[in-house]
């Protein structure tokens, strides 16, 4: 049993970044129909973001200062990517936007080599590692603050998206671009908004997932990308409360996994958990079976 | 109010408007009527700048609506409620008519419209915090008007409003219809029912293949032969 809870504490750590990395997939989607694969590529750089300002500029800030200049550097890098990249690929059929996607995320990994080299950068943990005691578990306050900030900051994007004017807005040019712009919405600041907020969201996943493994490559979005990604299918592509299950579920499945039947099939059990859903349920747990519109 | 001059528009190489020239004035409604694929669509996406010119000029209180961006045009006072209703399907109600005032600053007078809308479709009221997708299609229909509305417009364009409603609703929605040009809002009408719409319009355009072949009162035109032949024949 106590194993058992270890291991969901680890699951639910482990899906907290999944989830954050799941948003950004989701909302982008939900908005652009574009399956942003440079996404994962955001979360890596979100984790040197950290890197350089707790390690290489010697200004000793503080933990969840660090955390929230990377987060705005990785949201207005979002916002770049879309205008620089995407913007003008919008009324080109889907598959060019695809190719650009997968492209961007190529030219980003291979931007960070140029940057910081090919080496792995050590990450020690931004805060400590050490475990605190809570309903008779040791919890890493790592694990704790890895859970509660995702958390947090998944509670402040639903009350955004469902209670403020841009928020809404956001839903509306999702759900109808043509009637949002009759609206008056401005669609070009909504989609820099939607990049900007999932890129943030993606950062803070990198930083957390960098900190859990203690170190920082240039390919270390691809591999827990993908996996979030996956989170987001499972979820429903476009749902963002679809992407927050479908992260912490796929968290769970993962480190259950590892611990009662394989650490090697791990990799092999999700993927193919993917191609079951796309089998038996394509539009996700909690997506709508929408017929494609012509 | 509304002057449109010589207009041509294309999609690719399919001329659709060819050369049209119609007017709004003040406190009207006046209608397009014409058959499937005569463009009246088409003229409406141009007016909101949905769709580009290629030739001629739309006014709206003398501006040329040209140098202004789609998302610009409800700014103007120009409302346009596209065919087919498209209310925001997982929005509810409430929040709907929230985004058709998106653009507006003044609080309180939002608030006026907010009552102003619900007293003339008592259905929203009822179903306002239901998401718009759970809607009839009457009530949709009601919806997409209130949320026009909420833009507190000077000009309405209508595109299609009676379009696959039952009987009852459709006398409704042209009730409302006359009751919101009443209190002060100009419509432009496009309507395939033309004998509904010419009845409460003040004057009416027939459109053919991209061009006007017929224009008047919307009584001369109720008693047009060619007009009566090709669509009042009901």
């Amino acid at each position: 049993m106590e194993l058992f809870i270890n291991q969901l504490i680890n699951g639910l750590n482990t899906g907290s970044i999944y989830a954050l990395v799941a948003i950004g997939y989701t909302m982008v989607y939900g908005i652009i129909k574009l399956i942003n694969f440079a996404h994962g590529e955001i979360m890596m750089f979100g984790a040197y973001f950290a890197f350089v300002f707790a390690y290489m500029i010697p200004w000793n800030l503080p933990f969840i200062l660090i955390i929230i200049i990377s987060m705005i550097l990785a949201a207005i890098m979002g916002m770049l990517i879309e205008r620089i990249a995407y913007k003008k690929l919008r009324k080109a059929p889907r598959i060019s936007a695809l190719i650009t996607a997968i492209g961007m995320s190529l030219f980003l990994q291979n931007l960070a080599l140029l940057i910081f080299g090919a080496s792995y950068k050590r990450m020690r943990p931004l805060v400590s590692t050490e475990p605190v005691h809570l309903f008779g578990f040791n919890i890493s306050k790592l694990t704790l603050i890895t859970i509660g900030l995702s958390v947090f900051f998944m509670m402040v994007l639903t009350f955004f998206i469902h209670k403020t004017k841009p928020g809404k807005a956001m839903r509306a040019v999702s759900q109808d671009k043509g009637a949002a712009i009759l609206m008056g919405i401005n669609i070009d600041n909504i989609i820099s908004l939607t990049f900007a907020i999932g890129s943030a969201l993606g950062a803070l996943g990198g930083i957390f997932y960098a900190m859990a493994y203690s170190q920082i490559y240039p390919t270390l979005g691809v591999m827990p990308g993908l996996k979030a990604f996956i989170a987001a299918v499972f979820g429903g592509i476009g749902n963002i409360t679809g992407a927050m299950v479908g992260g912490y579920l796929i968290g769970i499945i993962e480190t259950m996994t590892k611990a009662y039947i394989s650490k090697q099939w791990v990799d092999a059990i999700v993927f193919g958990l993917l191609i079951l859903i796309l089998l038996f349920k394509p539009s996700g747990l909690l997506g709508k079976s929408t017929k494609e519109k012509v | 109010m509304l002057k449109v001059t010589n207009l041509h528009v294309h999609y690719g190489a399919i001329h659709a408007i060819k050369g049209v020239n119609f007017n709004v004035s003040e406190g009207e409604i006046v209608t397009l009527i014409g058959s499937n694929g005569a463009g009246k669509t088409t003229i409406l996406k141009t007016i909101s700048q949905l769709l580009e010119q290629t030739e001629g000029k739309v006014l709206f209180l003398g501006e040329n609506m040209k140098q202004y961006a789609p998302h610009e045009i409800v700014h103007l006072g120009v409302s346009h409620v596209p065919e087919g209703r498209h209310v925001f399907p997982d929005l509810s109600v409430l929040e709907n008519l929230e985004m058709g005032a998106y653009h507006r600053k003044d609080i309180k007078n939002i608030k006026k419209d907010f009552e102003e809308v619900f007293k003339n479709f008592p259905r929203l009221e009822e179903r306002k915090n239901q998401q718009a997708g759970t809607l009839s299609g009457g009530e949709q229909q009601m919806l997409a008007m209130g949320r026009a509305l909420m833009g507190h417009p000077k000009i309405l364009l209508l595109d299609e409003p009676s379009m696959g409603l039952a009987p009852i609703l459709v006398d409704q929605i042209f009730k409302i219809i006359d009751k919101i040009n009443k209190t002060g809002t100009t419509i432009l009408l496009v309507e395939q029912n033309a004998n509904r719409a010419l009845h409460v319009s003040d004057k009416g355009y027939v459109l053919e293949t991209g061009k006007i072949i017929a224009q008047g009162s919307a009584k001369e035109l109720l008693n047009n032969k060619k007009v009566k032949e090709a669509y009042l024949s009901a």
